[in-house]
């Protein structure tokens, strides 16, 4: 196997991982604030992508101001159904929010599959980063070398927000004890809704990414959650740390397998998952409660 | 989790003001007469949709443990009897059987590894493994990828009657769906499956009682998928047909609607939602609304404020 072959789907991994990561640390965020498992984290990361399609092609809004404007509609898109839908079901079995999550995800993919079929429709690269870097041992495409740098920002940014700013505590102190919370004045419910859409920002931010790299479709973003599934099982739901770096590593096996043996590179997610259950139950990063 | 499903009530009700026997007359009656009025090929689908559900329901109902891959059983099953039909020349009886073993052989490994984890982890974790199993369909050599199985023939049924005749193709699927609900009924309201119902209400007691309670688990996991299995070979037969749609999430998903949709605490309901779902699924082929959105609005709405389903809102009126 070449070098250039090696690095290029390693490249590939990376930025797989990147997304996976981003969506991975929402998931986690709305998990542990609200015990909701968000089946729909993959459906927001569409609904990101195409809100930046529609922008560009209805509005003439171009990638920059759209890498601000679509995660604030993601998030107020989420927030509006966190509150109308997912709020009154907080008090019921943990297992209704999965399917209710589940059920809105078939309903907007749905929707958007009957108003623009499933074809997918590109999205150019900005122009600011057309064109790449030659390192010599492969060529790095501007573009996909800014998804990496800007999604790992990002996790870290999230990850300041949570621990270290008073927004943060008082998430975090939400998660661990509401009723508490509740008696010092705090809104534990906005706080709730800020957090549902902080959670699915970070998905349609990675949409907006992943849109000038795939073409934008009704039917992205299904799947992923799956991916999702797989990392949050194996890198423990209750660390941030854990979910972004098993997300991370995640894309970066699939590129390799796909170097090895390209026919196992859907499947090698799952199989680390099969193998991390039977040897480590709990997950690699997490313990069960 | 452990409260996750509203309680299952005895099929032995004694508040029912009907005997048991004239109910289940009835229902048989209606079984023999239907494919009289409706086209029996549609029907013999029907029916192994509902024995998919009640399958499914055996695991939810009972322990409540929600599986989100129960396609992986259905499919798996659908495949391998596809193969063992088409490719070995099987009769019918033996390729449900192979079928049936090998998806509840799939059950036990999933099980296995998927038990070790509790509520909503659970779920997670089959949806993950089932979404190995249909990568798998597109690239092992006998699935035939995007194509699937096609042309299955589908033989005869105990070496006498031909099973292109509808009317034989209809009576082989309602005496499988039969025996496969009577044998889920006996189990629901078996010993055993009352030591799985103390389990759902209250697993630690159960432990300190000196249960093992991932063994019974376990078997009952084994059992909902060889049961989704014998209902995925049977479709197999019936539609001549085993493709990735089998395998997908979205079949794992139709079939926690049909148990949610016709009563998750019931053992009748998850028929009805099969019935209710299919023939949705039958009509909107030809309406241009996508499937999904309606599915998803079902869904949505079954949540909020439905969620006994429909035949366990008619037992709780019924019941006062």
């Amino acid at each position: 196997m070449s070098m250039q072959v090696l690095f290029g789907q390693l490249l590939v991994g990376l930025i797989n991982g990147s997304f996976y990561a981003l969506l991975a640390l929402g998931f986690a965020i709305i998990f542990g604030l609200l015990g909701i498992i968000n089946v729909a984290q993959g459906t927001f990361y569409m609904i990101g992508a195409f809100s930046a399609w529609m922008l560009l092609n209805y509005a003439g809004i171009g990638y920059w101001p759209a890498l601000v404007l679509s995660p604030l509609i993601t998030a107020l898109i989420g927030m509006a159904v966190e509150r109308a839908l997912i709020s009154r079901i907080y008090k019921l079995d943990h297992i209704y929010g999965l399917l209710l999550t589940y059920g809105l995800m078939m309903f907007i993919m749905g929707t958007f599959i009957f108003f623009y079929a499933t074809a997918g429709r590109p999205y150019p690269v900005p122009a600011d980063l057309l064109g790449g870097y030659n390192l010599g041992f492969m060529f790095l495409p501007k573009y996909r070398a800014w998804v990496v740098v800007v999604s790992i920002a990002l996790c870290v940014a999230t990850w300041f927000v949570i621990e270290k700013t008073p927004v943060g505590r008082n998430l975090r102190a939400a998660t661990e004890n509401p009723m508490l919370t509740r008696a010092f004045g705090i809104n534990v419910p906005a706080l709730l809704t800020f957090g549902f859409g902080l959670g699915v920002a970070l998905a349609g931010l990675a949409g907006v990414l992943a849109g000038p790299i795939y073409t934008v479709s009704p039917l992205m973003g299904g799947e992923l959650v799956i991916v999702v599934f797989a990392i949050v099982v194996v890198g423990g739901m209750q660390s941030i740390f854990g979910a972004v770096v098993t997300g991370l590593s995640f894309g970066v096996l699939e590129g390799l397998t796909k170097v090895v043996y390209p026919k196992g590179s859907n499947l090698v997610i799952f199989i680390v998952m099969f193998i991390v259950l039977l040897v480590k139950p709990a997950g690699l990063f997490g313990q069960e409660k | 989790m452990t409260t996750s499903a509203p309680a299952q009530t005895d099929v032995s009700a004694t508040r029912s003001r009907v005997p048991q026997y004239v109910m289940y007359g009835v229902g048989l009656a209606v079984l023999l007469a239907a494919p009289f009025f409706v086209y029996p090929l549609f029907l013999a689908k029907v029916l192994c949709y509902c024995l998919f559900a009640c399958a499914f329901n055996l695991l939810l109902g009972s322990v409540g443990l929600l599986s989100f891959g129960h396609a992986a059983f259905f499919g798996s099953a659908a495949y391998v009897a596809g193969h063992a039909l088409k490719e070995w020349g099987l009769p019918f009886e033996l390729a449900a059987l192979i079928g049936t073993g090998a998806a509840g052989l799939l059950g036990f490994v999933f099980g296995y590894v998927s038990i070790r984890r509790q509520g909503l982890y659970f779920a997670m974790i089959t949806l993950a493994l089932a979404q190995m199993v249909y990568f798998l369909a597109f690239q092992l050599p006998f699935t035939h990828a995007e194509d699937g199985l096609t042309a299955i023939p589908r033989g005869k049924v105990l070496g006498l009657f031909d099973l292109n005749d509808l009317y034989v193709l209809y009576y082989t699927t309602a005496a499988v769906f039969v025996a496969g609900y009577i044998l889920i009924s006996r189990i629901t309201n078996s010993t055993f499956g009352q030591i799985l119902k103390a389990i759902r209400e209250n697993q630690p007691r159960m432990i300190s009682l000196g249960y093992r309670v991932n063994t019974y688990k376990l078997v009952a996991f084994v059992l909902s998928a060889a049961l989704a299995g014998l209902a995925g070979a049977t479709k197999t037969m019936v539609v001549q047909l085993a493709s990735t749609v089998d395998v997908h999430w979205a079949t794992s998903g139709d079939v926690i609607l049909m148990a949610l949709l016709g009563g998750v605490g019931t053992l009748f309901g998850p028929v009805v939602g099969a019935g209710i779902v299919e023939m949705l699924q039958f009509y909107l082929a030809d309406s241009g609304l996508p499937i999904q959105m309606v599915i998803g609005a079902i869904f949505i709405v079954c949540i909020l404020v439905f969620r006994r389903g429909i035949v366990g809102e008619l037992q709780r009126l019924r019941g006062g």
